[in-house]
């Protein structure tokens, strides 16, 4: 199959039919809500679950009951309406189910504004619910990288029986670009019926499953967070993906930026070296786990000055962009928000601003 | 001669945690008879809410899942909606359904999913150590109404079983009591009626079942079925409110 243009959110729907979701619950919210109207048609007419749910509290509990018996299930939605599905989240993370969910972010706090935004790096990294849980994050910076993270992201939520996030911005969403799905991605086998309430009578094994949250003894709970932080220690072992960009140049400084941001910066780093300036740039492909090593190891190169976390927030990743470069180097951020994405000129200026500071 | 009597084979050996004189023990005895006596323990999902029940998962054989406060409605639509062959209770207190949960259950009613709701009406919050539920009786005392429920200050009680009712899709709606014997061979009736309209992929179906707490409400065991019967039926009427088969608008046409 050759390639298509499709606007972002509707090239997520269509990608996730093709990786073998037919499952999908939803609310509507600005600027995603394509997702849910191109769904809606296209999944009744494969024979699939679409829903329009009352809220994004209940579309979060949609997914636990159907995760919960094993099926393959998706949502999607943006900021606010992430924020009200978190506590579903956590409770999935804690009764270790797979689901995937697609955050289209939009500015914030509070109602914020419907324009892109990058403002949910922490909620989607660091928690969002509560308790100790994480997600496995994936950012993608194109149409086509959305549609080929939202297939990877159901094999994996399987393979960790936890919830992946797509962590896209307005901008993803709503721009149109040639896609080209790739093939259908295998998953491991599914040894669900260990686990999955789909009826004991279905089961060889004939034992009941039981699908919770709850240990209310000490030591089973703390038991339970440990099989969850054995997890994420395997994440980081083996699902870490990011992109290195004029990385081989003798740079001084080096860029760490995700998603839409990581395009402008990328023109900003070409315009910069036609004029001799050398900057580097590290994109995460996921957010969490985070591509610790490799900020480290940009940061430790000989020559290098500084580090600058670029993006559409006031300030998030740069956290975890200090945390790894570890006191290698001084790290910098810039940023906007409300919808205004830095331009590659404000960018060039910021880095040249930067560099001679460092000087 | 054959046994007459039995635990139901859909229920554990397990002890249960209840108070003294509390009515779970029996809802959940009714459950597994009517499961046992439907022949379908092996395509069963209950889902446990928050409250004294967290547990109820304990006490039955079969697959269950524990649901967030309130949230059991939006599970059992997930289950019911990607698998509609299994055989979905969800199992709910006032506190849980009628107040933290009260979107949940409307929109699943109103859209007609086709699981059932069991719903622990006992006027007041279990678990949590008897606080004040959108169920409390007017002037009924509790730890967060100390003087009784001011009804000037936080309204009536709701009425779920009417309440749900008066949505115009088609649904099976019911309240009995199981806090006498006497009550007891209706409200089992009521059960084995809604997981059969369930299994018949009829409609939404909804078990009120008026209970007790004597632990929260203060009283004994005796005492508690005596007020239960004299304050909590008069307003909670029993009866049929809706039958996808009949005419609507029989709301506590046996209450008498």
């Amino acid at each position: 199959m050759g390639k298509i243009l499709m606007k972002g959110n509707e090239a997520i729907g269509e990608a996730a039919i093709r990786a073998g979701c037919l499952n999908y619950f939803a609310y509507p919210i600005t600027p995603q809500s394509e997702v849910a109207e191109y769904l809606s048609h296209r999944l009744p007419e494969i024979g699939g679950v679409f829903l329009q749910g009352e809220s994004e509290v209940a579309v979060g509990y949609m997914l636990f009951g159907a995760a919960g018996c094993g099926a393959r299930v998706f949502t999607t939605s943006s900021s606010p309406g992430v924020s009200l599905m978190s506590e579903a989240i956590s409770y999935l993370a804690g009764a270790q189910l797979p689901a995937v969910f697609v955050n289209i972010m939009r500015g914030g706090p509070g109602l914020g504004g419907i324009l892109p935004s990058q403002g949910d790096y922490f909620q989607a990294t660091k928690g969002g619910g509560h308790g100790d849980y994480h997600l496995l994050v994936m950012a993608p910076a194109s149409v086509q990288e959305a549609a080929e993270m939202v297939m990877r992201a159901f094999p994996l939520a399987e393979k960790y029986r936890n919830p992946v996030m797509i962590l896209g911005d307005g901008l993803i969403g709503q721009m149109m670009e040639p896609v080209e799905f790739p093939e259908h991605l295998k998953s491991e086998p599914s040894n669900k019926d260990a686990w999955a309430t789909n009826g004991m009578g279905t089961r060889q094994s004939g034992k009941r499953n039981l699908v919770k949250s709850l240990f209310l003894d000490a030591l089973e709970l703390n038991n339970n967070n440990l099989v969850l932080k054995e997890k994420y220690t395997r994440m980081k072992r083996e699902e870490i993906r990011y992109e290195k960009y004029n990385m081989d140049s003798d740079y001084r400084m080096f860029i760490v930026s995700f998603g839409t941001m990581s395009r402008v910066c990328r023109t900003a780093i070409d315009s910069l070296k036609e004029e001799g300036i050398e900057v580097g740039m590290i994109r995460p492909q996921t957010l969490f786990p985070f591509p610790e090593e490799a900020v480290f190891a940009a940061a430790s190169k000989s020559g290098c000055t500084m580090a600058l976390s670029i993006e559409m927030n006031m300030g998030q990743m740069v956290e975890d962009v200090e945390r790894c470069v570890h006191g290698k180097c001084p790290v910098e951020w810039f940023g906007k928000c409300g919808g205004e994405v830095p331009t590659p000129e404000e960018i060039m200026d910021v880095v040249k601003g930067f560099l001679a500071q460092s000087r | 001669m054959g046994k007459t009597f039995q635990r139901p084979e859909s229920l554990t050996e397990v002890d249960t945690h209840y108070c003294p004189g509390c009515t779970h023990g029996i809802a959940h005895r009714l459950i597994a008879e009517v499961i046992d006596e439907l022949g379908i323990v092996g395509r069963t999902v209950g889902i446990a809410p928050v409250g004294c029940a967290v547990l109820a998962y304990n006490y039955f054989t079969f697959d269950f899942q524990e649901a967030a406060h309130g949230r059991a409605p939006a599970m059992a639509t997930g289950i019911k909606r990607v698998r509609p062959d299994l055989m979905v209770f969800t199992y709910q207190g006032d506190g849980d359904l009628a107040s933290i949960g009260m979107g949940e259950i409307i929109h699943a009613a109103n859209r007609g999913e086709k699981f059932t709701t069991i719903f622990i009406n006992n006027a007041v919050y279990g678990m949590t150590g008897g606080q004040m539920a959108p169920t409390t009786m007017p002037g009924q005392r509790t730890t967060t109404s100390p003087l009784g429920r001011d009804v000037n200050d936080v309204g009536m009680p709701i009425q779920m079983a009417e309440l749900l009712s008066s949505l115009k899709t088609p649904a099976y709606i019911t309240r009995q009591t199981i806090i006498k014997p006497k009550y007891v061979v209706k409200a089992k009736k009521a059960i084995k009626t809604a997981f059969e309209y369930q299994l018949e992929g009829r409609c939404f179906s909804f078990v009120e079942l008026v209970s007790t707490c004597p632990t929260n409400w203060g009283l004994t065991p005796v005492e508690a079925v005596k007020w239960a019967e004299e304050t909590l039926l008069p307003y909670y009427r029993l009866g049929e409110f809706k039958n996808p088969g009949h005419a609507e608008g029989r709301g506590g046409s046996d209450a008498k």
